[in-house]
């Protein structure tokens, strides 16, 4: 058991290293992941390893990588293709709804599809136009993907490689503005799997369900809060698709009060989902409607005014103070 | 040496070996097809336009939901299962039945899709058929992987990926071309140009010399058939399917062929073309032509004609049959499939459901 301080892209990396290693038919492809490394270095070295069968570079185009990695997965491998940012993945939005989601239920599980289609994703990088969007409620809003989202490093190597073990396809949006987060880890450590949330902060008085970039944001509330006098759960769904409503209702329950926090715009999105789920499972034991702490509904800013759209700790603060405490 | 010009542009004519009189014509590039091929192609053709037709009749009965007739492009559909060993791949559109059964696919299973039980009703790995693709051009880049991955694993499998002139528009034919050519994989892109997409003729959908030509900006050698020339295309693709299979890369064929009736039932192919354009068209008919060549020939006794009619009726019959009963769904099947282990609010929804049929049933 060795601990060893790394950041989540070093993580993500060894995850690709050592899923490879173990299985031969682990390819990683698509643009710059080759000779380059990928433009975050999350494929780096993996072509001087593996040799240029395993890690290669493709055409800049990205439905032609997801359609490959169709075809590929058709026939044996089990691919992982990188979209080189969340909004270049759009060119491949048909192969991805209409088949990646689709081709284990039309042929009746005869085909299977176990595919992962890593997205580095959200904003806070300080990134140019079509390179900071929070596109996971495109994903989680189609039938037959999985959809993930770490937001520690452990998780990044742990969740990276059950996807890759996954039978099905998984959409691994990867928080960019987390890539180089240190934290110090035993990769070895057994970790949840998909489709398991945690509980990554206890307190009393309410709950923050956060996923991805916004984890570190909703525990740097809860620090704040707690030395303010109110104590706060901090749910990690890790794990958008498939939802797990029992970590997450639970602590609702516990609490009575929720406030969900997500970089991507409101309106129709996974945390719009998130109230309505919980709200339907837990009425009982709200003390105050949800509160939600989302992207306002407009294009990801550009840099100069993101500031202004990422959920902070004073927003979530201020969340939590409008749950009605005033009615206890 | 071969000029850029010379190795990837198609032939200036499509290449044709019988003519629509049924005489054969020597090519400069092509060998006639034995003549055992010919003749078994010859029944299959007929069994395939006793599918199609045969499959229209049961729209009109109800028995299918849809069905869009490859009529008079059967030497097409025959002629891409022809020259596929049982270890290659052929990747289908919705119009492409006839090439399906061709492969051995049993044609109940093959209309599933059609006939609205299910998505794909067969199983694509008993016979590496995919499952038919309804967005355009889609399959080809799925073609273009299942290739790469059989090179990977050392097998000389060849990949047929089939699509129609209005696909050639999309993006994902020149995604699929181009990645096929950077990877080298033993794709043969066959494209059946029969004029239409719906309601569009061939003029709207592009200027380019020939669809075969489209090849030569990925630097995938084209060539272009005669589609309605079973002698013509079975040279054609079977030289570009052993050239993918020796390790030439992928090759693009289009066959010129016509849809001689309407996109699928639901359409009134009056509204944008003359009768007057399809009649030259029914002279060009594959079957015809290809009884005419053979009888001159001495190939095709009465007793030959005599099985390939009793295996068109037989199939006819298997389809009047196969399809006449109300099929068999599941709701069960609604959730069961998406997922290897479905998830916790898929066998929610399930059980939702389960109850909603019994308190019905009650």
């Amino acid at each position: 058991m060795t601990h060893v301080k790394i950041t989540m892209a070093q993580a993500l990396n060894q995850a690709l290293r050592d899923a490879m290693k173990a299985d031969d038919t682990v390819l990683v492809f698509g643009e710059d992941v080759g000779a380059l490394g990928g433009v975050f270095r999350i494929t780096d070295g993996l072509t001087a390893e593996f040799g240029e069968d395993r890690c290669f570079d493709t055409p800049l185009a990205e439905s032609g990588i997801v359609g490959m990695a169709v075809g590929l997965a058709m026939n044996g491998m089990r691919p992982v293709v990188e979209m080189q940012f969340d909004a270049f993945g759009y060119p491949a939005f048909e192969q991805i709804v209409s088949h990646v989601a689709k081709m284990r239920n039309r042929t009746r599980g005869k085909i299977t599809l176990p595919m992962v289609i890593r997205m580095p994703y959200a904003g806070g990088i300080g990134g140019v136009e079509h390179h900071c969007d929070s596109s996971e409620s495109y994903y989680a809003h189609t039938p037959g993907l999985t959809v993930v989202a770490p937001a520690t490093v452990a998780d990044a190597y742990t969740l990276l490689r059950k996807a890759i073990e996954f039978p099905d396809p998984v959409v691994f949006m990867e928080p960019k503005k987390l890539y180089w987060a240190k934290e110090e880890v035993d990769l070895t450590e057994s970790q949840p799997g998909i489709g398991t949330a945690v509980v990554r902060r206890d307190g009393a008085d309410a709950t923050l369900i956060a996923y991805g970039p916004t984890v570190p944001v909703a525990l740097e509330a809860a620090e704040v809060a707690a030395a303010e006098g109110r104590q706060l759960t901090v749910v990690d769904l890790r794990s958008i698709v498939p939802f797990d409503d029992v970590t997450v209702c639970a602590a609702v329950r516990r609490t009575g009060r929720a406030v969900v926090v997500a970089e991507a715009s409101g309106f129709a999105s996974v945390s719009s989902e998130i109230v309505a789920r919980v709200t339907e499972r837990c009425f009982h034991s709200l003390a105050a409607p949800i509160r939600r702490v989302t992207g306002f509904d407009i294009p990801y800013p550009p840099p100069k005014l993101e500031k202004h759209q990422l959920p902070g700790v004073d927003r979530i603060l201020d969340a939590v103070d409008d749950l009605q405490w005033e009615d206890s | 040496m071969t000029t850029v010009e010379e190795r990837l542009l198609p032939s200036a004519e499509p290449v044709r070996l019988i003519d629509q009189d049924g005489v054969f014509h020597d090519h400069p590039s092509y060998l006639k097809p034995a003549s055992d091929l010919l003749v078994d192609g010859y029944a299959q053709l007929v069994k395939g336009r006793r599918i199609n037709d045969q499959a229209s009749a049961l729209v009109r009965q109800g028995r299918l939901a849809v069905y869009p007739s490859s009529h008079g492009q059967e030497a097409c559909q025959i002629a891409a299962t022809m020259v596929l060993r049982d270890g290659d791949w052929l990747f289908p559109t919705y119009r492409d039945i006839v090439s399906i059964v061709s492969r051995g696919v049993d044609p109940i299973e093959a209309l599933t899709l059609l006939r609205g039980d299910w998505h794909c009703g067969y199983d694509p790995y008993e016979r590496n058929v995919a499952p038919q693709t309804t967005p355009l051009a889609t399959q080809l880049i799925h073609a273009v992987g299942v290739a790469h991955a059989a090179r990977l694993k050392g097998e000389d499998t060849v990949v047929v990926a089939m699509c129609g002139d209005g696909a050639t528009s999309e993006g994902d034919f020149h995604e699929a071309l181009n990645f096929a050519a950077v990877f080298k994989a033993p794709v043969v892109f066959f494209i059946q140009n029969n004029e239409y997409a719906i309601s569009v003729p061939l003029a709207k959908q592009s200027v380019a010399p020939s669809l075969a030509h489209k090849g030569i900006g990925y630097g995938v050698p084209g060539e272009q058939a005669d589609g309605n020339d079973l002698a013509g295309l079975l040279a054609v693709l079977g030289q570009a399917v052993e050239k993918a299979r020796a390790g030439e890369g992928p090759q693009l064929v289009e066959a010129h062929t016509y849809r001689v009736q309407a996109h699928t039932n639901a359409d009134d192919a009056g509204r944008y073309r003359h009768e007057d354009e399809v009649t030259p068209w029914l002279d060009r008919d594959p079957i015809k032509r290809l009884e005419a060549y053979l009888t001159q020939e001495g190939l095709l006794d009465d007793a030959v004609k005599q099985r390939a009619e009793e295996d068109a009726a037989q199939v006819a019959t298997a389809l009047r049959d196969g399809l006449m009963p109300e099929p068999v769904v599941d709701p069960a099947d609604l959730f069961e499939h998406l997922y290897t282990e479905p998830t916790p609010q898929l066998k929610e929804q399930a059980a939702f459901l389960r109850d909603e049929l019994a308190r019905e049933e009650a």
